[in-house]
């Protein structure tokens, strides 16, 4: 189809037009999906056998002392006159080999590779002292070993990255004397962190606390994962088991509560998170239109009155509304009964026994808090949108509700879509709206890990940590929200034009 | 059939008007009952009527007035999540800085590669971590006794992963001419005073953008700061020690002092925000809105 053939379509038309195209080229965009995903694991391929073969050839090609440097680090540049480099590159191999004989090789071995997959060796028993008391003997606890190992793997890795540095710098210390070059001091490759490799100097020390704090607690959960270790191996040592925690997620024959729990949670955070990004942004939207439009005055008052919400800590309005709701006489219960005389006796909002008066409850109170992110996000792209596109509507015969849905809802869909993405995860991860609303609130017998019908995949998994301590479980989840989140934005983010044109204006 | 364009005009705003008032009054009364209701004299915890009979600085009095058995230490909470909002934003607005101007401005071989692990660690849930991290802080607690400290311990983890957001300002800094960058490199400059003399000086509302956002990031965890601090009331920041007043066996002493509680810290919140109101919008739109 033509553009102009497509300008001449009433809207509907347009719609199912977009509608087909989108699921038309839905598969195939699957299809690139998995092919750059797998190209980007072929590139990573590539790059290690690329490592790899000149890691060889430099040694190879070295003379001695650069042959000697790959057993003992910083030689070549001992030899050739960068001693205080070639020194601290000996020193990371020490202190690496002295870190690995005191520490490091017993929690590798301790990780399960020689007790049938078992994460420690000694178990906690109860036994007798000498004085023949009951006493608990305490042996190994798998999680501080799983965690220590992590750490020591880490550590391998970031020493194998010094190392291989360290082959470099020994081949090329003896390429530049080769070629007469005068080697660079210590003063002068100091100084290089302040300009040429100033993203160095940056990088460090961020790097340095994302993986402790970030990086490697993250390893640790993505790996309970695939271990055994729920409310009945907290004392007990753990072991692997591979791909059972997920069987187990989707398993309805011997796990049915865990996968009813699943699914309904599953259903419930998707109808969340659609429900509450479509109507805040369009709700929001309209707000901001009426705020925006030409002829209304006290524009900053009304911008100020829901701006304010935003700005009161969510914290405190979330638990002030929950007090507000509250059965025993909440404002809202007050006003609704005592004040409006609307309804005969208080309402149980939130903890009420038909589930879906709680749900809508949540979603109406995500409206209150999310409309004014809306109102500040969208005000300054509405005011962008030329107005003789408004006024030849106008002129046309359309009347406010069509030109929203015809001039400003496609307008802003294309400028914002990257946003709607983000909050779309943000919402499917909207953990504060829900716990500090309804946590407590609403009991429930037939869903597993002390869940109610409110919860949404994250606070389950929040529960089955801290209340149930199903610690692999709640990694798995955690895992799957991770895959959904991931492959919507990055399916999204490359079907929209808007992908990163970041070079545009440097 | 209204014929005057005038006329029709008038109606549909008076319409607005209406409607704008209907919401907005919606939208504040909350915030108007918590105010009103953290001076309320009388009652207890719920009272049958929205407007206070006496109004009375009990409750602040209350609130600052620390006894012996009483386990609400709001000044205490207070003054911890001000020293860990301190320390933390410092140390936040540097990390973020330097990731974002190292990644807009600066050009290396692992560069695309990181922006990718960051992006893919942004979409981990962050409740999978919390547990590990509570396990790693104990776990270095035996070997350095400063990790047990609880507001050493919150401060580490809410300035670890700042670097992590770092898209924001990133998105800022790219729309920073490059042609500066050369110029100061023609003239003898290193990346390091380009960074300090030119870039900074020129990104005032993403620095204060930054700042704000750190600082006011601890009074407004809740989560991360529960599993921390554990049980253990001296220790609490304001938003759990808040939250721990209107669980329902102290809710009815309480709910009057959590009222004005919640006004002490968002009074100063809503304030900053309200000054940094325009960065924000400004950040969220040059980091999240493309065309």
């Amino acid at each position: 189809m033509k553009f102009i053939d497509y300008v001449q379509l009433n809207p509907f038309q347009k719609f199912w037009y977009n509608f087909k195209k989108f699921f038309k080229a839905l598969p195939s965009n699957i299809v690139k999906f998995f092919v750059a995903i797998g190209n980007f694991f072929k590139k990573i391929g590539l790059g290690i056998g690329r490592g790899f073969a000149g890691y060889f050839s430099r040694f190879i090609k070295g003379d001695w002392a650069t042959k000697l440097s790959y057993v003992v680090m910083g030689f070549s540049n001992i030899v050739r006159g960068q001693i205080i480099k070639g020194l601290l590159f000996l020193a990371v191999e020490v202190g690496f080999i002295f870190f690995m004989i005191g520490f490091g090789a017993e929690k590798i071995y301790n990780l399960g590779f020689f007790n049938n997959g078992k994460v420690g060796f000694v178990e906690t028993y109860e036994g007798v002292n000498e004085r023949g008391n009951p006493v608990t003997i305490h042996g190994d606890v798998s999680m501080v070993l799983l965690l220590y190992g992590v750490m020591t793997i880490i550590i391998i890795g970031v020493f194998f990255v010094c190392y291989i540095a360290s082959t470099k710098s020994a081949y090329k210390a003896e390429q530049m004397q080769a070629a007469g070059e005068k080697l660079p001091t210590f003063r002068q490759e100091i100084k290089a962190f302040g300009d040429e490799k100033f993203h160095v100097t940056l990088m460090a020390f961020p790097s340095l606390t994302i993986s402790i704090f970030t990086i490697m607690p993250l390893i640790f959960m993505i790996l309970t994962a695939f271990t055994n270790y729920d409310h009945d191996h907290l004392v007990e040592l753990f072991s692997w088991h591979g791909f059972k925690t997920f069987g187990d997620v989707f398993n309805s024959t011997s796990q049915a509560q865990m996968s009813t729990t699943f699914l309904e949670l599953t259903k419930w955070t998707l109808i969340w998170a659609v429900l509450a990004t479509v109507v805040n942004y369009i709700l929001g939207m309209i707000v901001a239109l009426m705020i925006n439009k030409k002829g209304i005055k006290l524009k900053a008052l009304w911008r100020t009155l829901f701006v304010v919400t935003v700005a009161v800590p969510q914290f405190v309005s979330l638990l002030l509304m929950s007090q507000m709701l509250d059965v025993n006489g909440g404002a809202i219960n007050v006003l609704l009964k005592d004040v409006l005389h609307v309804s005969g006796n208080y309402i149980d909002f939130l903890g009420g026994e038909n589930y879906w008066v709680a749900r809508i409850t949540v979603l109406v109170v995500n409206v209150w808090v999310g409309i004014p992110y809306t109102i500040l996000i969208t005000s300054g792209i509405l005011m962008n949108i030329p107005a003789d596109l408004y006024e030849s509507a106008t002129i046309d015969g359309a009347g406010p509700v069509r030109s929203f849905f015809s001039i400003t809802l496609p307008y802003m869909l294309f400028v914002t879509t990257p946003y709607l993405i983000t909050t779309f995860i943000g919402n499917i991860n909207n953990f504060n709206v829900i716990y500090l609303l309804t946590n407590g609130k609403q009991g429930s017998n037939d869903l597993y890990g002390g869940a109610s019908h409110t919860d949404l995949l994250v606070t389950w998994l929040f529960k089955l940590t801290m209340d149930k301590k199903d610690y692999n479980y709640a990694a798995a989840i955690g895992i799957l929200v991770f895959i959904v989140c991931a492959t919507v934005s990055l399916l999204t983010f490359n079907l929209t034009k808007s992908a990163k044109n970041e070079e545009e204006f440097s | 059939m209204i014929k005057s364009y005038k006329a029709r005009r008038v109606i549909a705003n008076t319409f607005i008007y209406i409607l704008l008032g209907g919401l907005g009054l919606i939208w504040v009364s909350p915030l108007v009952y918590l105010v009103l209701h953290s001076f309320r004299g009388e009652g207890l915890a719920y009272v049958s009527y929205l407007i206070p009979k006496q109004l009375s600085f009990d409750n602040y009095k209350a609130l600052f007035t620390v006894t012996a058995d009483s386990s609400v230490d709001f000044p205490r909470w207070f003054l911890n999540t001000f020293i860990i909002a301190i320390f933390s934003c410092i140390i936040s607005t540097l990390a973020v800085l330097m990731v974002s101007y190292a990644f807009s401005r600066l050009r290396f071989k692992a560069r695309k590669p990181l922006i990718n692990v960051g992006m893919i660690l942004g979409m981990f849930p962050g409740f999978m971590t919390m547990i590990a991290i509570y396990y790693l802080l104990k776990a270095l607690g035996t070997a350095i006794p400063l990790f047990t400290n609880p507001q050493f311990e919150l401060i580490i983890c809410y300035s670890a992963g700042a670097g992590l957001g770092y898209q924001i300002s990133k998105g800022f800094f790219d729309t920073i001419p490059r042609a500066l960058d050369e110029a100061a490199t023609i003239d003898g400059a290193t990346r390091n005073q380009i960074f300090w003399k030119i870039i900074l000086p020129m990104s005032k509302p993403i620095l204060v953008y930054t700042i704000l956002t750190s600082f006011i990031g601890p009074w407004t965890d809740f989560i991360l700061a529960k599993i921390i601090v554990g049980v253990d009331p001296p220790n609490y920041t304001v938003a759990i020690g808040l939250q721990a007043m209107i669980q329902s066996d102290m809710v009815v002493n309480n709910f009057k002092k959590f009222l004005a509680g919640s006004v002490c810290v968002a009074v100063p919140i809503t304030i900053l925000f309200m000054l940094m109101q325009r960065y924000y919008v400004e950040g969220v739109t040059a980091g999240g809105v493309k065309g």
